[in-house]
């Protein structure tokens, strides 16, 4: 042996490989990552890849089948529920692990054990807002119940079997790409994902920090000016004349509400670092077999939610000799969440309503064991110390000190990086103890409206608009939740903490929740506008969305003998009804002998335009960057007097202060010149700035609406991994038009359901089935959607096992 | 032909061993191979390094054919290597070349007599 040359020579090779065998901050192991038997080729899955197997699980109880139509959908045979859930969390897993381990890592706040510092900041906050919290309490109301308990548990078991039977080489490629292990199921995991989708829905629709703010500079006739809680033209989801029952409960304003509460001028300085979306909204509607030609009724469902790849939604069949359903799941939890049955469909936008307010806790130290609480004070109910691990740094400790309200969200160690450092504790009915899984597996194997009715009636939280529509004529829209019943003014501002007069003092009884059966009209729909006018008996705040209601009426209420492909046309409607309604104001009062040249170019365009939202429409780059810019103008220097800043009014409001009162808008004067601007001056200078970016984009070829927005479906990674992501969609549509596509959020289904006597469905996601960017399955859908075009969806029988359309299947049995 | 014995017999041990064991099994596998036939360092890193391509590149590309190059090409835009599938097949192959190649002299200077 030659001693020196052969340890020179095996340092060198242990090194290559210890070298190759790390992780590198964002760089994989890149020995195992290349290793065509170990690494991402394992990944790269075969065109012709053969889904088909033969498999055995001891937790079984039965025979099973899982056919595979052409698509990758799986239809689901089972013999019993326990089994049918089983599956689908076998299927889940096979298809999505990495996003349900994900999604269910970021809900609990353990994102840095993933993204590592960065994400530090947004786990603390997953905590503080009590995420985990929140499913835990889900998790006991679902142990109470046997029957919930089993099929939980019977998802989980399946979840589990997969990850039990995976190899190394067989993990999803982003494990191999961020260098860790999937992680065991469980149902406390469900539970997380139904509240990740909690927040998504119910955490962001409401404004109180910053409307605290905005009550200091507004007087309180502005204020609700600016903030209307009833926009003037509204069409409320409950058909306006509608009377309502006076209220089963009457909350009192306690009698320091006009000195502590309304009066009080003091600024909040803490903001939420991961507030939902805005745009988290959604279109649902049905029509009565009066309106369409087969006479049977239509409904239609489109949740807009962010858009990514993998979707949020999988396409499944779940059928057992007793219940068939078919229609989107939620990778992580049990049941069809949007679908159809043999006898019924239903679908589901967002309420909304406001169900998250903040109080203001005095601790009466820094260890905030205790806080001042009805004349004393009073011990807190838990602190928990919050360990966050993370990925290439030390653990970082939070302690979170839960009051009678619920957990303190901010306070002087965390959410407040500016002055005053509050201690805010939130109350949201995400906390309260439910069972929002049952409902779904209730309306599974719903068969008429009352066994609708009886499924939805214990979901909580987020509150829903569940569109209903049966074989047997019914149609249906109610707005379920739990929502509080407030007096005139809660929980719009950060209330006192200090006693339990501004505590919520009961809920709205479910029956009373607005809701509507067969009207006359022959339909019902809902699109996150307010649900009831101000004959409603309770006071309902909320992030409501009005504009896009507006258009599906305006044009349902025109149509008769509908045909599922009119459906199609509507969701894909690109009428944009605001500016309908602005442009008028803003074309009269322009003053076009101030506008630049090139403002005046582009004033043409929008003339010529015939108010679709189109892909290639130029006037809707133009119309909208000059309602931006107006925006901007009006109200910039009104809502930046505080810091943080106010919020900005909705788009409907703005367009009804046009509308109506053009020539005393007050807040038209920018307060930072000299000079008084008018109306006038706003609508000219701001068109004469939206020329600037304009004229930017059309060198860059970007005047086109799609090219301007550049539709992009991103990995759940986002920047993260470009190469994962779909860009430079051709869609057009905006967040107030029934086409609802933002930059990277839209319609994330699309599902149209005739109830006809043989059920005829169409669906659509902008995805695919498989989360893995190596299958060709994993955005096959993508330019269906685009295009606007649909799959028909076929509810497959027991003795269809040989139809052409089956491709492969799965057996599944004891053993 | 000791040379081309050995690579083959590299490349034949580094696939079987890879069936079972983790990604380094190819140093190993090398590493055996130089004991087992030995040849002079530089012929051993050859021989090593050269199996280790073949196979790491071969296998690699068939993984990408029957993939239609879906997945490559997008790992070749993350690494980066421009979007480019055959250079990432060459990547992978040298980094298999280079761990199969150190490990093959490894083992050559084990048996070497002088």
């Amino acid at each position: 042996m030659r001693i020196v040359p052969f340890i020179a020579s095996a340092v060198v090779t242990t090194g290559l490989v210890w070298a190759l065998n790390k992780g590198w901050g964002t760089i994989p192991p890149m020995g195992r990552f290349l290793s065509p038997q170990h690494g991402f080729w394992q990944n790269a899955e075969a065109a012709d890849y053969d889904y088909s197997a033969d498999l055995k699980f001891p937790d079984l109880k039965g025979k099973a089948n899982v056919y595979f139509d052409e698509r990758l959908v799986p239809h689901i045979f089972a013999d019993n529920d326990e089994d049918l859930y089983f599956l689908q969390g076998y299927i889940h897993a096979k298809f999505r692990l990495f996003q349900m381990d994900l999604q269910t890592k970021a809900a609990e706040g353990r994102a840095s054990e993933i993204a590592g510092p960065k994400a530090i900041n947004y786990d603390k906050e997953q905590r503080r807002l009590g995420m985990r919290f929140a499913a835990e309490n889900a998790l006991k109301e679902i142990e109470k119940d046997p029957v919930s308990l089993a099929l939980f548990t019977a998802y989980t078991k399946g979840v589990n079997a997969y990850i039990h039977s995976l190899k190394e080489s067989e993990e999803p490629l982003e494990y191999k790409l961020l260098n860790f292990k999937p992680e065991e199921w469980s149902n406390l995991r469900t539970a997380l994902l139904l509240k990740m989708m909690a927040k998504m829905l119910s955490s962001g629709t409401e404004n109180d920090l910053e409307d605290t703010n905005a009550k200091t500079i507004f007087s309180q006739q502005d204020f609700n000016t600016i903030y209307p809680q009833v926009p003037d033209s509204l069409l409320p989801i409950v058909p306006k004349g509608t009377i309502f029952d006076s209220a089963g409960i009457i909350p009192v304003k306690p009698a320091t509400a006009d000195s502590l509460y309304f009066g009080k001028e003091d600024i909040v300085t803490a903001t939420e670092i991961s507030r939902p979306d805005k745009n988290n909204g959604s279109n649902n509607w049905v029509v009565a077999g009066s309106k369409t030609q087969s006479g049977a009724p239509i409904l239609c469902n489109d949740p807009h939610l962010e858009l990514s790849l993998p979707s949020i939604w999988f396409e499944m069949q779940l059928s057992t000799p007793t219940s068939s359903s078919y229609g989107v799941s939620l990778p992580g939890s049990p049941f069809i969440i949007i679908g159809f049955n043999d006898h019924i469909a239903w679908g589901v936008t967002n309420a909304q309503r406001d169900v998250k307010d903040y109080f203001e806790i005095k601790f009466k130290d820094v260890s905030k064991k205790e806080y001042w609480y009805n004349g004393k004070w009073e011990p807190v109910q838990q602190t928990r110390i919050e360990e966050i691990k993370v990925k290439g740094g030390a653990t970082v400790y939070d302690t979170v000190a839960y009051t009678g309200f619920g957990p303190v969200m901010f306070d002087q160690s965390f959410g407040d990086s500016l002055s005053n450092k509050k201690s805010l504790a939130i109350r949201w009915t995400a906390h309260e103890p439910s069972n929002e899984g049952i409902t779904f597996y209730k309306l599974n194997r719903a068969k008429n409206y009352d066994e609708y009715v009886d499924a939805i009636k214990s979901f909580d939280c987020p509150g829903q608009n569940f569109v209903f529509a049966s074989k047997t004529g019914d149609i249906a829209l109610w707005q379920q939740g739990k929502f509080p019943a407030r007096w005139n003014g809660q929980g719009l501002y950060v209330m006192p903490g200090e006693d339990a007069s501004y505590n919520w003092q009961g809920f709205i009884p479910q029956n009373e929740n607005p809701h509507a059966k067969n009207p006359e009209r022959g339909f019902l729909e809902s699109a996150n506008q307010r649900p009831a006018d101000s004959a409603y008996p309770y006071f309902i705040p909320g992030t409501y969305i009005t504009p896009r209601a507006i258009a599906i009426e305006h044009f349902l209420s025109g149509m008769t003998g509908i045909t599922p492909a009119d459906m199609m046309k509507l969701q894909n409607n690109y009428f944009n009804t605001l500016a309908e309604e602005a442009l008028p104001v803003l074309l009269k009062y322009v003053n076009e002998n101030e506008l630049t040249p090139e403002a005046g170019r582009y004033l043409e365009i929008i003339k010529a335009w015939n108010l679709e939202a189109d892909p290639a429409s130029k006037g809707q780059t133009a119309y909208q960057n000059w309602w931006n810019s107006l925006e901007e103008a009006i109200w910039k220097d009104d809502m930046s007097r505080t810091h943080p800043a106010s919020p900005m009014p909705e788009d409907q409001t703005t367009a009804e202060l046009l509308i109506k009162d053009t020539s005393s808008l007050k807040f038209a004067d920018n307060i930072n010149t000299p000079q008084v601007e008018t109306l006038s001056d706003d609508i000219t200078i701001a068109l004469n700035k939206a020329a600037i970016l304009l004229a930017q984009k059309e060198k860059e070829g970007k005047l086109e609406w799609s090219k301007f927005k550049n539709p992009t479906i991103y990995h759940l990674l986002k920047d993260a991994l470009p190469a994962f992501a779909r860009k430079g969609l051709n869609v057009g549509g905006s967040g107030t038009i029934i086409n609802a596509v933002t930059h990277s959020h839209g319609p994330s289904w699309r599902m149209i359901v005739q109830l006809s006597a043989t059920t005829e469905a169409y669906g659509v996601y902008p995805a695919g089935q498989s989360g893995n960017p190596g299958s060709k399955y994993y955005d096959n859908f993508v330019d269906t959607w685009v295009k606007g075009e649909y799959f028909k969806l076929w509810m497959m029988k027991a003795s269809e096992a040989a139809d052409t359309k089956v491709k492969w299947t799965m057996k599944f049995g004891k053993g | 032909m000791k040379f081309l014995v050995a690579l083959l017999l590299t490349a034949l041990l580094a696939f079987v061993a890879g069936l079972w064991l983790g990604w380094w099994s190819i140093a190993i596998a090398a590493f055996l191979i130089a004991v087992l036939i030995h040849q002079k360092a530089g012929k051993a890193f050859l021989s090593g390094f050269t199996g280790g391509f073949l196979l790491w590149g071969l296998l690699a590309l068939l993984r990408d054919i029957p993939n239609e190059s879906l997945l490559s090409k997008k790992i070749a835009a993350i690494l980066p290597l421009g979007g480019n599938a055959m250079l990432l097949i060459l990547v992978t192959a040298f980094v298999g070349a280079l761990v199969a190649g150190f490990g093959a002299m490894s083992g050559s200077y084990l048996r070497s007599s002088k």
